[in-house]
């Protein structure tokens, strides 16, 4: 098991790549939190892991709220002791063109993407000095490193949380806190059901995948867990891209 | 470490008995079978093909190709002679290549495979000695990406790990300690990294666990290049 007895904190887990990684991280052993906006869901995810035998946690969490942040990672402690591994996973997708864009589109888009990243570092930072280290992963996208057409505000708010993982690597690297960001390419997720659906944009996306097929929650999670785990304890301010080749060309 | 996983492996180097004992090892700890040494210069056409030709015979297929194998000259550009600029692209550059160009129609036999580079931080930030070494990691990982896309409809993926610097005897020995002590005070983590901690990469880009990645590159440096 590569998180026995770790205490996992997972944002966004009760969407399609936040429940795959929290389900994947209790079967390695880790204590998980389950940090979402939407309670139902999270706790039926959380329900499903201790059924399965797992130590889950529901805690409602709004990622752009620094108080929200406080008292889930405090929940986490309380609950299963200090905490060892941030997912920063929690993330919006909207196509917007950036002629068209609404300052109110860009600030939500910005606010989720890129403060929920900075927040969730922020809060666990004490949480992780208590453990005497930790693992901290941010979900970019391969928007976060090649430009599209569609995509002018999520681009940025992806870029933005490649930038602040590697400047919060070297800032925590000497305490034993690796910070990591992973850019998952197409996923076949209900985030871009609506992009995948549209008679023009879909296949023009999928003819650009070397790959040919869109990835899995399940593909992401495995690079996930690798940089939560020790496996991965030289590595920090790296970026890994799991995209079936889209951002190699 | 592939061993333990449960590959069988074809260990390869120019160096015989140091690659011997290594095959030998393995098969004492996980089977006699396990390992099997091939003598591998992979500057050299005809040793790739020997060498892909017996692990497929051996083994019955052949799954994954880790180009490891690099060698490294601390000189600036004005120092550096023509042979050795060729010995390094010869080996950090065709290697690699030819380690590519032959595992394809063996992987294509079985459907597939996963073949893993090993380029260097070199490969992406410089530093002052060593110009031709950068100039042959560089190769490589551009190299990789042409490969990974030009080689996904074969569903044989294609990636490169970079590490950074790693307690070795060949570093050790190139550098001498007092150029070794900036990965000491100037390094995000302030060490280097052990073998095994690039090996877990190695294993994970070799592995199905990374079955949607293609063309990546996984900087294992301590957070030497995000700065």
């Amino acid at each position: 098991m590569k998180l026995k007895g770790k205490v996992a904190v997972i944002s966004g887990a009760a969407g399609a790549m936040g429940a795959v990684e929290a389900k994947l991280f209790a079967q390695e052993g880790a204590k998980v939190l389950l940090g979402d906006l939407v309670e139902e869901d999270g706790n039926r995810v959380a329900g499903e892991i201790e059924a399965s035998g797992g130590q889950a946690l529901f805690h409602r969490l709004d990622v752009t709220k620094e108080s929200d942040w406080v008292a889930a990672i405090a929940a986490a402690e309380e609950r299963f002791g200090p905490v060892d591994v941030l997912i920063n996973n929690a993330g919006v997708y909207r196509t917007t063109v950036i002629d068209q864009t609404t300052v109110a589109d860009w600030d939500d888009i910005m606010a989720i993407n890129a403060r929920g990243v900075f927040l969730g570092t922020k809060c666990v930072i004490p949480s992780m000095r208590r453990a005497g280290a930790g693992s901290i992963v941010n979900i970019s996208s391969t928007a976060g490193l090649v430009g599209n057409a569609v995509e002018g505000a999520y681009t940025a708010s992806k870029g933005a949380v490649r930038m602040f993982s590697k400047a919060a690597a070297i800032h925590y690297a000497a305490e034993g806190i690796r910070v990591n960001s992973v850019h998952p390419g197409v996923i076949d997720t209900k985030m871009v059901e609506h992009l995948m659906a549209d008679p023009e944009l879909g296949p023009l996306v999928m003819s650009k995948i070397p790959m040919g097929r869109m990835g899995t929650a399940a593909e992401v999670a495995k690079m996930v867990l690798f940089l939560a785990s020790d496996d991965s304890s030289y590595t920090t301010g790296s970026e890994l891209v799991v995209d079936g080749g889209y951002s190699a060309q | 470490m592939f061993a333990r996983e449960g590959a069988r492996v074809l260990v390869c180097d120019v160096l015989d008995e140091g690659g011997q004992a290594v095959a030998d090892a393995i098969n004492s700890d996980h089977g006699q079978g396990t390992a099997v040494f091939c003598r591998l210069d992979v500057s050299r056409e005809p040793d790739w093909v020997q060498a892909i030709g017996l692990a497929s015979e051996t083994f019955g297929s052949l799954n994954v190709v880790v180009n490891n194998a690099g060698v490294l000259s601390p000189e600036t550009i004005t120092e550096t002679t023509v042979e050795t600029w060729d010995r390094m692209v010869a080996v950090n550059a065709a290697g690699p290549f030819l380690g590519i160009k032959h595992a394809v129609p063996a992987m294509r036999r079985v459907g597939g495979g996963s073949i893993v580079n090993v380029a260097s931080v070199s490969a992406i930030t410089a530093g002052k000695l060593g110009a031709a070494y950068h100039a042959s990691k560089g190769a490589i990982r551009s190299l990789a990406r042409s490969a990974a896309v030009q080689l996904a409809g074969d569903s044989i993926r294609v990636n490169t790990v970079f590490p950074g610097p790693v307690d070795t005897p060949m570093l050790r020995e190139t550098y001498g300690p007092s150029h070794l002590s900036r990965f000491d005070t100037q390094h995000p983590m302030g060490r280097m990294a052990m073998p095994e901690e690039i090996a877990h990469g190695v294993l994970f880009l070799a592995s199905d666990e990374s079955s949607y990645m293609t063309g990546s590159e996984l900087v294992i440096d301590g957070g030497w290049t995000a700065q």
